[in-house]
């Protein structure tokens, strides 16, 4: 099996580490060349959606690969709701929970328009306009006079009975109004429901939002997840045919093995496999087919919360590893 | 009931998957039968029947037996109780339900749940006779739920109006404002004959507690040197078996010899020699017989009863204190002979076969006292009480010669109704039983219901503790019993001192009531029983001829025993018999026996006939589609209850396969489900099947600590501690129990995707790794509130404590302490309460003896107040959740304020899953630092796989698995008992989702973004987090308050004591030689102290004098523990001069 393949085998994954060097086998340069990894280096992408995106990185070193992955979850800064000023809340859900509630609800806003909070002022001073969005709450639940007699659905029975993410108003400061003309805060998606309420219950609060990245809380991270897969390998090294043949592409999702016209199976697609590695299961595929990853071809997979798309957010990423690049490179010890 | 809109569910259309039109399968779907038992008997139906039989049947048995006072100056007066009612009048509507006030607002207000106990009495007034009706004479408490609680047969919208939560089980007494539970007691049976042997002592006894209304007492059947003798505890001496028998009537030896030993040779053997012993002792007559027992009869009398000669004292003894159960009229002694024939003969046949002896921890000899059985018991006492005080009260004014007016009894009647208020109430809240005529003091009896969690309470309610020692190092006891299968839970059992002594009662139980034993008695000689008051003696254990016992007592002879059963039986399928009497052979003693008393535990089944069960697809097709309840079946003879001992008599199909496999054998009955072994706790358990068992009784008393949903009123209630999650899932591997108890309504716990691999080396010794993006998000996250009281008293002098409002700085800004308190001098509701600030103003004058002029408390000046505010002490801020003002039964205002905090989960709180597998956070990692698989999930917790091979929980792997398929599947999975989702279709759904057919999956490191060389056992398992959490816990101390007598440190977290250096520590410190460290830590940091001591005496002095010399030539200072300067002192005040000697060191 060549060296770039992560062995998959019934009980173990073998293989899974490159040499000490990275990006190189025992018998060749151990150079790295900037050329080389350009001739070799390939993006492929293969879907990009307002929230996901599927791309792969190919013939680059896990740890890059990784590090993209890490600072996309982590280091890639976003907006959320950090300080909740609560005035009213009569509403059966505790004004703690409440606030948690609405932290975590993803806002439409450009990371980019805001600045750093400077945590070293006085507290008073930290929030500005060019730091801080304020957003709005204010419902209160009444009594619908026209709700259809015998009617049991709170949504028909009361009005605002359901505080939705969309109920929270963007409340521009300064030269906010101008700022965000184009683009006003919101929550990406309206349809969060936040809190249940009953007639003469009321929420009423400011909520402060400041730039943050995920390493800090789980609610600055930009993306629901961003992650990747190494490509996966079939080898099948020897004909598997007839009935077996069957057996052994149904062993795979479908469209991974098809048959030919000769009743053999062979791989179709590797890259649609799951890896369940069924097929080591059974015995009549003993010695027959190998199953490995491919440890230099990553499957990534980038799901956004909505703020940024998702190709802001690996550029992002890339972007943050250069500067951490950069910073490595000017400080002392690399001199 | 709360559970019918569960129970409407069930009529869905479409119930769990199962359509109304689906074929039914009487093999799977008999299961429904449990859900309809327990529709109709609720989860806690044991302590409401008990309660309803005591407030209905009960109360008035017990009006009847104490019916009449009487006055011993007027022979004429009388008053008689005519009828007794709980919560109606004689004129109010049918179904009316006086209540003090709804249960929650008797909580919230500190008051007692209580109705009123109406009497109807007549007596006379004059010469009249006068009938007086609805007279309250005292509050009773009302048990939830019960019959006489407006909560009955409420629907769950009405209950919302109560404030009530629908899902509450009730069966608990709400007491001053607490919630108690009366726990079910165990016990053995009373008035049944138990033989035991000493095989060291070579000792027989067969003995019988007597228990009536009026008095408790234990006879014995013993044997001393090969000879039988009764024994009791007011007789002085053993009393030789025959004599007694002759006093008792049976005069001649052959019929002695006939009674006790039949025909049996062995045993006529065993008993000769007892003849002998009472014909030494002159004893052949009746009249002899009675003379020597009354002559050693204890006599007891009250001051001023008349003397009885000898042989009254005998009659006397023999009809009333030896075996005091069964009454004598008209000096008809047989009865009586006859039983303690039957016991010698028990003790003969122990001596011939060592094996004819009883199990005392047999479940068949034991009986539950539920809440209304002592309830009921204290309710006697206090009325006899009431009665008695009553008439002296009359006593006392009819013996003044002259009255002026007419005496009218009901005036004085009235002054000691609150003797049986506040009788109750003080029994229940604290839960010393004391009753006068058994001489009974019971300590520990209620408890104050845990609310913890939903099961915790739950748990409460099923929970059974023993009359045994806690100390005793007994086995038997508290061993698993064979006998407790279907009856008692076999994994809900605490750990450690209380094991297996506490247990808990299995799902589909019942407790019985006391039914009518006369119906019965007549229905024995009706079907062939021939009474042993005309039988012959020699019959009486002829060969194939068997007793007919009737609660242990023996009530004739029968000849075909085996017809007897049967017909009996079928009379009570009929419906003609009470459902509880229960009936069983028992062919060593050559005995049938039924029993209709209280307290046996019984459970459902199904009756099977010719190896096919009775109940068919039509019988389930009508339950199913609302047309029949359980009691239908009940009625229809298709089920039937069992207690322990005729499951004894039974042969019990598990499953419906089995009556078809093994054609051979016949069985009787056939089992409904078998997982109602377990209890109401043990059911939250997915796969307990798969797991060792200790560990299932690990999560039973964990289960009960996990924080989760209490009740639907959970935010309305004040409880001096309460632990909410704030976001409590429903398990994803569920089981039948959970649903049918409403653990999936209220759950604690939440479904965690759990890593089983090793990470960090902070997972080792069961630590977990949280994930802290999933806390971030939620995770575990729970919210504590603690209530803290505050009363407003009022003074005798008028003056009565205050509130006063905050202090303001000079800005006009609250002071620092005042910062959470508003106007009203209360802390304000979502207002940040912090160590050292205060939430309750409160002030109490400085004078509260002597009268002050000033009655208006505004014109007080505030000098007259000292300040005494409710201070927050803690380490993390709490908000102010509610705050409640009351007023208490005598007027005072009460404050209640609700503090509470959110906690997201820290290092070192305690999390365990449902396999009593429990664990600390050891570190929270960054999400992204964490393995994740092809999807880029990323684990919630990881956890280390050394926690299974020593554990062998199966059972959460088998869990893990199925929650993984269920989430793939979009379908909760079930774990239930002996059933559930089979791991091989849960495999072949992880395998169809694109899963490895393990569970396990490929994982790639967060830290290097490898591939991890081992594949992962990853998936979800249900997690609860257990109150135990770091931030009650945190302690530590440089320097602090000290006691004052010893001036050491104090001891404990809450006054912030130091942490002791133990007698183990020291040995170490000494054997380690460092001496300085020995001198700093027991004394320079405890309790050093200069003392002045003068070397001429060796007593010790002060300010460099000696008292004792009278001088201060020698006086040294040196430093000491305060401890031996006080142990010193201690001595001297004994008379004993301890002395110092000083010398140098060096």
């Amino acid at each position: 099996m060549p060296n770039d393949i992560v062995g998959i085998e019934y009980n173990r994954v073998t293989n899974t580490t490159s040499t000490d060097f990275p990006g190189h086998d025992g018998n060749g340069d151990y150079a790295w060349d900037i050329e080389k990894f350009k001739d070799s280096f390939q993006i492929d992408i293969k879907s990009v959606g307002p929230r996901t995106a599927n791309f792969d990185l190919v013939h680059i070193d896990t740890s890059i690969a990784n590090a993209f992955r890490r600072i996309m979850i982590a280091e890639v800064p976003s907006v959320a709701v950090e300080k909740v000023f609560m005035f009213q809340n009569t509403s059966v859900i505790q004004d703690e929970v409440l606030a948690h509630r609405i932290g975590l609800i993803p806002l439409q806003v450009d990371p980019d328009t805001l600045q750093w909070v400077d945590k070293t002022l006085p507290e008073q001073e930290q929030y500005t306009e060019e730091n801080t969005i304020v957003l709005s709450l204010d419902v209160t639940c009444t009594k619908n006079p026209h709700a259809p007699k015998g009617c049991t659905d709170p949504k028909e029975l009361y009005r605002n009975a359901y505080v939705y993410a969309r109920d929270l108003k963007f409340d521009p400061k300064g030269d906010q109004m101008q700022k965000y003309a184009n683009a006003p805060v919101v929550p990406c998606d309206p349809d969060i429901l936040i809190a249940k309420l009953r007639p003469g219950q009321e929420i009423s609060l400011l909520a402060h939002c400041v730039l943050g990245v995920g390493s800090d809380h789980a609610k600055f991270s930009p993306v629901c997840t961003a992650s990747y897969r190494l490509l996966p390998v079939i080898d099948i090294t020897q004909p598997i045919t007839g009935d077996d043949a069957i057996k052994f592409q149904k062993c795979f999702p479908s469209g991974v093995i098809g048959i030919d016209e000769n009743g053999q199976a062979y791989v179709e697609d590797a890259r649609k496999d799951t890896v369940s590695r069924e097929v080591l299961r059974h015995p009549e595929f003993d010695g027959k087919v190998k199953l490995g990853r491919k440890r230099d071809h990553f499957i990534f997979n980038v799901e956004s919360t909505g703020a940024m798309s998702p190709q802001e957010i690996f550029y992002k990423s890339v972007r943050v590893l250069k500067n951490k690049a950069e910073y490595l490179r000017n400080c002392p010890i690399g001199q | 009931m709360g559970s019918d809109v569960a129970f409407q569910e069930l009529l869905q259309p479409e119930f769990r998957g199962k359509k109304l039109t689906d074929e039914i399968n009487t093999a799977q779907d008999k299961w429904n039968l449990l859900p309809a038992f327990l529709k109709v008997k609720g989860l806690v139906k044991q302590h409401l029947d008990s309660y309803n039989y005591f407030v209905d049947v009960d109360l008035k048995k017990i009006i009847k037996a104490n019916e009449l006072v009487l006055s011993d100056v007027d022979p004429d007066f009388y008053l008689k109780y005519l009828d007794i009612r709980i919560g109606h009048r004689s004129t109010s509507a049918p179904g009316t339900k006086e209540v003090i006030l709804p249960p929650h607002e008797c909580r919230l207000r500190d008051l007692t749940y209580s109705a009123p106990i109406y009497v109807d009495v007549e007596y006379t007034r004059g010469k009249k006779i006068v009938i007086n009706r609805d007279l309250e004479i005292g509050r009773m408490p009302v048990m939830l739920r019960s019959n006489k609680c407006i909560l009955d047969g409420l629907s769950e919208e009405k209950m919302a109006r109560f404030d009530e939560c629908p899902l509450d089980p009730g069966g608990y007494f709400i007491v001053n404002g607490t919630e108690k539970v009366i726990l079910v007691q165990e016990q053995l049976s009373k008035n049944r004959i138990i033989v035991e042997a000493d095989e060291k002592k070579g000792i027989v006894q067969a003995s019988v507690t007597s228990s009536t209304h009026e008095r408790k007492s234990k006879t014995y059947v013993v044997t001393k040197n090969d000879k039988i003798y009764l024994k009791h505890n007011s007789i002085a001496e053993d009393i030789p078996i025959v004599i007694i028998l002759k006093a008792a009537g049976i005069t001649s030896d052959l019929e002695i010899m006939q009674l006790v030993c039949g025909s049996n040779p062995a045993y006529q053997d065993i008993f000769m020699v007892n003849f002998e012993e009472a014909a030494k002792l002159e004893v052949f007559t009746q009249h002899q017989a009675l003379l020597y027992v009354g002559k050693r009869v204890k006599t007891m009398r009250r001051a001023g009863a008349p003397k009885l000669t000898q042989l009254q004292e005998g009659i006397e003894a023999v009809a009333t204190t030896i075996v005091a159960h069964l009454t004598v009229s008209d000096l008809q002694f047989r009865e009586k002979a006859l039983y303690i024939a039957t016991m010698a003969r028990r003790v003969v046949m122990a001596i011939d076969n060592p094996k004819m002896v009883d199990d005392r921890d047999y479940v068949g000899n034991k009986r539950l006292e539920l809440a209304g059985q002592l309830v009921s018991l204290l309710f006697e006492d206090l009325f006899k009480k009431f009665n008695s005080d009553f008439k002296l009260n009359i006593d006392k004014v009819l013996k003044r010669p002259s009255r002026a007016s007419e005496f009218d009894a009901l005036l004085s009647i009235n002054i000691h109704s609150n003797n049986i208020t506040q009788g109750l109430n003080r029994a229940i809240s604290t839960g010393n039983w004391s009753l006068k005529r058994f001489k009974m003091e019971r300590a520990g009896v209620t408890h104050v219901l845990s609310r913890l969690s939903y099961i915790s309470a739950l748990g409460m309610m099923t929970r059974i503790s023993s009359q045994f020692e806690k100390s005793r190092k007994v086995s038997g006891p508290r061993a698993l019993q064979p006998s407790q299968f279907g009856m008692l839970c076999t994994a809900d059992t605490p750990e450690g001192e209380a094991c297996g002594l506490v247990k808990n009662l299995a799902l589909m139980t019942h407790i019985t009531t006391d039914d009518e034993e006369d119906p019965i008695r007549k229905l024995c000689f009706v079907l062939g029983c021939e009474s042993i008051l005309t039988a012959d003696s020699a019959t009486m254990h002829a060969d194939g001829n068997f007793g007919v016992y009737l609660n242990g007592t023996l009530l004739g002879i029968i000849r075909y025993p085996n017809k007897f059963v049967a017909s009996f039986r079928q009379l009570r399928r009929l419906g003609k018999v009470s459902a509880f009497v229960s009936i069983f052979t028992n062919t060593h003693q050559s005995a049938v026996h039924i029993a209709t008393d209280g307290g046996r535990i019984c459970r459902p089944l199904i009756i099977v006939e010719n190896n096919k069960s009775r109940v068919n697809k039509e019988h389930l097709r009508k339950l199913l589609v609302g047309e029949w309840q359980f009691d239908d079946f009940l009625k229809h003879g298709l089920v039937e209850y069992l207690d322990v001992n005729e499951e004894n008599d039974s042969l019990i199909a598990l499953y419906e396969k089995n009556l078809s496999d093994n054609a051979g054998q016949q069985f009787t009955h056939l089992e409904i489900e078998p997982f109602t072994v377990l209890g109401a706790v043990a059911g939250l358990i997915p796969y307990p099947h798969h797991n060792q068992s200790p560990r299932n009784t690990y999560q039973c008393a964990m289960g009960k600590q996990a924080i989760g949903a209490i009740a639907y009123n959970q935010f309305r209630r004040i409880d001096t501690l309460l632990y909410f999650m704030v976001y409590p899932q429903q398990p994803m591997v569920k089981t039948k129990t959970i649903e049918l108890i409403n653990y999936d309504k209220l759950p604690a716990g939440q479904n965690a995707t759990v890593a089983v691999m090793s990470y960090s080396g902070y997972d080792i010794e069961d630590a977990l790794v949280l994930n802290k993006s999933s806390i971030d998000r939620g995770f575990g996250r729970c919210q504590v509130v603690r209530k803290n009281t505050v009363h407003l008293k009022n003074y005798p002098n008028h003056t009565k404590d205050i509130l006063s409002g905050k202090r303001v700085d000079e800005n006009g800004a609250a002071i620092f302490q005042h910062e959470a308190i508003g106007t009203d001098g209360l802390g304000e509701v979502g207002a940040k309460v912090t160590n050292g600030q205060i939430f309750v103003n409160k002030h109490v004058p400085t004078n509260t003896g002597d009268v002050v002029m000033n009655h208006n408390p505004a014109d007080q000046p505030m000098e007259s107040y000292r300040e005494t505010p409710a201070l927050y002490k803690g380490p993390e801020p709490s908000y102010v959740d509610q705050v409640m003002m009351s007023v208490t039964d005598n007027d005072q205002a009460l404050i209640k304020v609700l503090l509470r905090q959110t906690r997201r989960p820290e290092l070192g709180d305690k999390f365990s899953s449902r396999h009593g597998q429990k664990g600390v956070c050891g570190i929270i990692v960054q999400q992204e630092d964490l393995p994740f698989n092809d999807q880029g999930i990323s684990p919630d917790i990881i956890m280390n796989p050394h926690g299974f091979p020593s554990r062998m929980t199966v059972g959460k792997m088998i869990e893990l698995i199925s929650g993984k398929a269920g989430v793939l599947n979009g379908s909760l999975e079930y774990g239930t008992c002996f059933g559930g989702s089979q791991l091989e279709d849960m495999s072949k759904i992880l395998v169809e989702k694109g899963f490895n057919y393990s569970g396990k999956d490929q994982l790639y490191s967060g830290i290097t973004g490898e591939c991890l060389q081992a594949y992962i056992f990853f998936g979800p398992i249900y997690y609860q987090k257990l109150k135990h959490m770091v931030l009650d816990k945190m302690h530590a101390r440089a320097r602090g308050p000290r006691a004052v007598l010893t001036r050491q440190p104090t001891e404990g977290r809450s006054r912030d004591g130091g942490l002791r250096l133990g007698e183990m520590e020291r040995d170490c410190v000494i054997a380690y030689g460092a001496s300085q460290l020995l001198l700093e830590r027991l004394m320079i940091s405890s309790d050093a102290f200069e003392v002045d001591v003068c070397n001429t005496c060796g007593l010790m002095g002060y300010n460099s004098w000696c008292t004792t010399c009278k001088s201060s030539e020698n006086v040294v200072k040196m430093t000491i523990p305060y401890a031996a300067k006080l142990l010193f002192q201690e001595l001297i005040s004994m008379n004993i001069a301890p002395r110092l000697k000083l010398g140098d060191v060096f």
